[in-house]
């Protein structure tokens, strides 16, 4: 076959998984919320409420579109669109499963191998905010620029101790490279062993990134109604909202491959050998692991956020600037004198 | 002090354990795990339904007697008993031919409960003398329109193949207090009256 279309064919499956994902989180998160308050969340729509998204999405469409006369329009449009955009395009450098041979191609599932892979990923990370800022400032209401300005605020501060952290990631593993980080991890242990601290800093970095609760101040309600997208409505407002849950499955992908071995599970050679599987039913299998451990940390997200209440907004920025980027330089710092010990330097 | 239930609270530095919010996050975490396995409070309602009490006060139903006529004669006494004003009736003569239909001479011709104003209290029932009006154990449906709020007395009366159970709410012992004429509240007109007329 010829490898653009199997490199087309990665990136739509890729695309509607990631849709799909984002779609059905929206239904986990109610239904874990449900069951962590001893209720039992939506089961009209379909069985046990399964088609509640789909219902949502009709709604959304539905709904009358409402531009602010006093909005600028067209960044007004702008806004939800760069934060679905940006949201999308992260899941181009994440290794999803192992090589495949179909025929005599054998191709790896991974839409494309960047050489600097996590550079990429923090760029568009980095570009999500511009869909919130954007969206906030046209939509000229000051609930909505309070909000932008938080979110814009909070992200660049968790920026800096998130690339602290990924700075001493890739000093361990010497590589920007996803696919070669995760390949590491088949070798050696995963790099949450190396990387205990730098683990807990990314994956709070990674919730403030996802303007996700304990982090989710540029959208609280009881403060600032809505925050960000307090004017959107219809379809616009059902971007944004579908934007933070595609992050979040982006996040949880991301955060699965640094730090817990990517589509790797322990003794997957041995089980191959053990179970005489072929190469391509065990890159199928480590897809499914991976996936399973997407779902893992979408579900701890989605555990902390019913648990942890909301920061404060100085107790957030002491937190970022006074603990986080501290502890993110010392970690960077005692990764530095450890392998300089060990000679790997 | 009047409960015995204050406590001396005391105002300490937190500890380093404490500030550095891990150890509280996790076993807040571990509070809201545990919560998945709980039981769940919700009632699925319009497939399962809370148990009632017996003697619930949900919709009305206007009797039947065992003949199959309506018990109500249209006295009024319901509606003077409402304290939300929520009965209206019209009455009428019974015309000949009309016996199976109404059990006395005069009966209801038109009888309205608006179930909004409703306050389910109870009162009708406990005014009507010939055992006519009951509240039961049905809820009342909600619309989207006022007007079908309005309960005529074909929702109200019974229907003739399916008779409403009432007999949680109207026992022999209710049925006896409501007879009972030491009650000075269970005493009319003619109770005072006849005595003095055997009198003199």
């Amino acid at each position: 076959m010829d490898p653009l279309i199997i490199k087309a064919i990665i990136v739509l499956i890729v695309f509607a998984i990631t849709l799909l994902i984002a779609t059905y989180s929206t239904y986990a998160e109610r239904k874990v919320a449900a069951i962590m308050q001893d209720r039992v969340g939506p089961d009209r729509a379909g069985p046990m409420g399964l088609l509640q998204p789909l219902a949502d999405a009709v709604k959304m469409f539905m709904k009358e579109e409402i531009i602010p006369s006093v909005s600028n329009k067209w960044l007004f449009i702008l806004g939800p669109c760069i934060a679905m955009l940006t949201a999308t395009m992260t899941g181009v450098v994440i290794p999803w499963g192992g090589p495949i041979t179909i025929g005599e191609t054998t191709f790896d599932l991974q839409i494309t191998d960047l050489n600097i892979g996590i550079l990429y990923l923090f760029g568009v990370v980095s570009l999500g905010v511009y869909g919130i800022m954007i969206g906030g400032w046209a939509s000229n209401n000051k609930f909505s620029l309070l909000g932008a300005i938080r979110a814009s605020s909070q992200m660049i501060s968790y920026e800096i101790a998130m690339g602290f952290a990924i700075i001493a990631l890739v000093m361990t593993t010497g590589t920007l490279s996803l696919k070669e980080i995760v390949l590491q991890q088949d070798a050696g242990f995963a790099n949450v062993v190396y990387q205990p601290v730098g683990f807990v800093i990314f994956i709070i970095c990674a919730f403030a990134e996802t303007n996700r609760a304990p982090f989710d101040l540029p959208e609280c309600e009881t403060e600032l109604i809505g925050g960000y997208h307090t004017e959107y409505s219809s379809m616009k407002l059902g971007f944004y909202l579908f934007a933070e849950y595609i992050n979040m499955f982006i996040s949880s992908a991301v955060i699965a491959s640094f730090y817990f071995g990517g589509y790797n599970f322990p003794f997957q050679h041995e089980l191959a050998n053990a179970l005489g599987m072929s190469a391509n039913a065990l890159s199928i299998l480590q897809v499914v692991m991976f996936f399973g451990k997407i779902i893992f940390f979408i579900f701890l997200f989605m555990w902390v956020r019913w648990t942890i209440p909301r920061f404060r907004y100085d107790q957030l920025m002491n937190l970022g600037w006074k603990v986080l980027l501290p502890l993110s330089l010392a970690n960077i710092f005692v990764t530095g004198i450890v392998m300089w010990a060990m000679g790997k330097l | 002090m009047l409960t015995n239930r204050s406590k001396q609270v005391v105002k300490r530095e937190m500890t380093w354990l404490e500030r550095a919010y891990f150890p509280a996050i996790l076993s807040g975490m571990a509070i809201t795990f545990k919560h998945i396995f709980m039981r769940k409070a919700t009632v699925k309602y319009p497939e399962q339904t809370r148990e009632f009490a017996p003697v619930y006060r949900g919709q009305h139903v206007l009797k039947r007697d065992e003949a199959g006529a309506e018990r109500c004669t249209a006295c009024g006494l319901c509606a003077v008993s409402c304290p939300a004003e929520a009965i209206t009736m019209t009455a009428a003569e019974r015309q000949k031919g009309e016996e199976s239909l109404y059990r006395e001479e005069k009966y209801a011709s038109k009888y309205e409960i608006n179930m909004l104003r409703c306050i389910f209290c109870g009162l009708c029932e406990e005014a009507c003398p010939k055992e006519a009006i009951f509240l039961t154990d049905r809820i009342v449906p909600s619309t989207f329109e006022r007007d079908s709020f309005i309960y005529g007395k074909d929702k109200l009366v019974e229907p003739k193949d399916q008779p409403v159970d009432v007999s949680k709410r109207q026992t022999p012992a209710v049925l006896a207090f409501k007879n009972d004429k030491k009650h000075k509240h269970n005493r009319t007109f003619l109770d005072k009256v006849l005595p003095k007329a055997k009198h003199h």
